[in-house]
């Protein structure tokens, strides 16, 4: 019925205070929109406003102002209907501890409606596609925290829904289950689900994003490709050149600053840290230039979604 | 507010009520063996003690009040028990895990209907409960006591609405706790509410023999457990003096309601931030 939605997330104006002792604005004017399709990456630190921005799109939080619709419904008007649309991962797991895999994914899909035959038959195409066969029997308690995920990422998707949010999906997972995920995230692509995901971990939304939304304090600070949100907002290469002595450093920089290519130089405490862009066309003269003062170590740092932040709001991402 | 939704497919919402109910019972069905251990215990011992123990000891004469006759008055009783009791575990504690640290009612929440349902859901599956522990209570009475007690069915239409109105208020007392009660805390309910309530539901005692200690007869009218003992007292053991009917019915949909509206809102608050 709503077949030709171009638009499946659109958030509008999306403000959200929670009242008390103290007044915490989580979310101040939040707009975005997601287009069928994409991997779309909500990064910022941690009190940024993504949880909530997802709890609101997810109908479990009721907005202070503003509109989210999901696939155009209204989530305040009609939550039940937006639901169908819906797949959710939260932060925590919150599989049912009285099934076991198999029926957590089963009776999930009776909620949606799904016959016996359709939902035995989902979910043992999901067991087989998350590579959970073997765990069919087994209880949410007697898996690991990756396998876990898994099936949390397997049982928001089995009603096939049109968007599917993942809240912080790497936070407490080992390194090889990080990279696991990250896979069967890319897999999804492939069947067309949209998926929206929250990240503190710059690495994991320039991995997996299309696009990327930088937020802080509840407000959206940029929004665009990592490549471009890179090249936009000045994500230079950083030369950093270790130096014996730092007598003549100032002048050095001060010398620096007028060659091409070269965007910037800052004096720190055992040398110089040059801002570039490109970065390989000068490095032959940085290296001539400073070697009188004892040039003694080189370290080059390519550009970021974390450089990209610390430009936008002075701070590290884990500050 | 999620129930004024229009356009609502009403099969979906059907299937949706099925699915839950349906999970409820493999759960249920995992654990037989606990869930009719915690139902029978409590009257089985009950019975045990004051039916066929007490009056062999007192030879029918000493304990009066546990004489013959104690056990006509018991039986509706410890049905009433068994309701309260069942709805309230089905509910409260399942509850108080399931809104705890795993937050596993999550993804129910999430199903494509108003958030209601989950915890309608809850109260009618709890009440299933109820009126199978309350049937439980018929047999036992007939073959434990000294004196078998059989109930009197000829008014069983009766029997059948206030057993439905008690096992759904009992639910709804259960969700009313169960979604205003902090996990650590649970544990203390039933001691500080659940006790009480039944200790003075006039489940042990007929309400009418109360008229010595009148202030007591007055107070436990705001107790709902007293219209789900009498309402069965008038229904099953009809020869013992009972509330009338008509004062027990209209109380019981009267607390129905308010403790459903009082559970519900609870439940949504405790869902919806």
């Amino acid at each position: 019925m709503r077949t030709g939605v171009r638009v499946i997330v659109e958030i509008e104006a999306l403000t959200k205070i929670y009242e008390g002792k103290q007044r915490v604005t989580a979310v101040d004017g939040i707009d975005l929109e997601v287009q069928p399709g994409e991997i779309f990456g909500l990064l910022g630190p941690n009190g940024a406003g993504k949880t909530t921005t997802i709890s609101i799109a997810t109908t479990r939080t009721l907005p202070t102002s503003g509109r989210v619709r999901i696939a155009g419904v209204d989530v305040v008007a009609h939550p039940a209907e937006a639901r169908r649309f819906i797949g959710v991962v939260p932060q925590y797991n919150t599989l049912d501890r009285s099934l076991t895999i198999y029926e957590n994914l089963y009776y999930h899909c009776r909620y949606f409606g799904f016959s016996h035959g359709q939902a035995r038959q989902r979910s043992e195409e999901l067991l087989g596609q998350f590579l959970l066969l073997e765990r069919r029997k087994a209880y949410p308690a007697q898996l690991s925290g990756g396998l876990a995920q898994r099936v949390q990422i397997a049982r928001a998707i089995a009603h096939r829904p049109k968007v599917l949010f993942l809240d912080e999906p790497s936070a407490g997972l080992d390194p090889q289950s990080r990279l696991a995920m990250w896979k069967a995230v890319e897999e999804l692509r492939k069947e067309g689900i949209t998926v929206v995901l929250t990240t503190h971990y710059m690495e994991e939304a320039d991995a997996l994003s299309d696009r990327v939304a930088i937020v802080d304090h509840g407000r959206m600070l940029a929004i665009g490709s990592p490549q471009k949100l890179k090249e936009t907002f000045g994500a230079q290469t950083m030369i950093h050149l270790a130096l014996r002595q730092m007598e003549g450093a100032e002048a050095l920089a001060t010398g620096l600053r007028g060659q091409a290519g070269v965007q910037s130089v800052e004096v720190v405490g055992d040398g110089l840290r040059v801002f570039t862009m490109g970065g390989e066309g000068v490095l032959a003269e940085l290296v001539h230039a400073a070697s009188p003062l004892g040039l003694r170590d080189i370290a080059i740092a390519e550009p970021s979604l974390e450089t990209v932040f610390i430009q936008l709001t002075g701070r590290d991402l884990r500050e | 507010m999620s129930s004024a939704e229009n356009g609502m497919d009403r099969g979906l919402l059907v299937k949706t009520f099925c699915g839950l109910l349906l999970r409820d019972l493999r759960v249920l069905s995992r654990e037989l063996g606990p869930f009719l251990l915690r139902v029978g215990m409590q009257p089985l011992l009950f019975l045990f003690v004051f039916t066929f123990v007490m009056p062999r000891m007192a030879g029918g004469g000493a304990m009066a009040g546990v004489g013959p006759g104690f056990g006509e008055v018991l039986l509706p009783g410890l049905m009433a028990v068994a309701i309260m009791f069942s709805g309230i575990a089905a509910v409260a504690l399942s509850l108080s895990t399931e809104f705890g640290i795993t937050r596993e009612i999550d993804d129910r929440v999430m199903c494509p209907a108003p958030v209601a349902l989950v915890a309608v859901e809850k109260i009618i599956f709890s009440a299933l409960q109820s009126m199978l522990a309350a049937l439980m209570v018929i047999p036992m009475a007939m073959y434990i006591p000294a004196t078998p007690v059989y109930p009197d069915l000829h008014r069983w239409w009766l029997l059948a609405i206030v057993m439905i109105l008690s096992s759904l208020l009992a639910g709804a007392l259960g969700l009313v706790i169960g979604s205003s009660v902090s996990p650590k805390h649970i544990g203390l309910v039933f001691s500080i509410i659940v006790v009480p309530i039944t200790f003075l539901g006039c489940v042990y005692y007929p309400w009418a023999y109360l008229d010595k200690i009148r202030w007591l007869q007055v107070a436990v009218l705001f107790n709902p457990i007293v219209y789900i003992s009498e309402g069965l007292r008038s229904a099953v053991t009809p020869q013992v003096h009972s509330m009338p009917i008509w004062v027990v019915l209209p109380a019981l949909v009267v607390f129905l309601w308010f403790l459903g509206r009082l559970g519900l809102r609870g439940f949504l608050r405790r869902v919806i931030s």
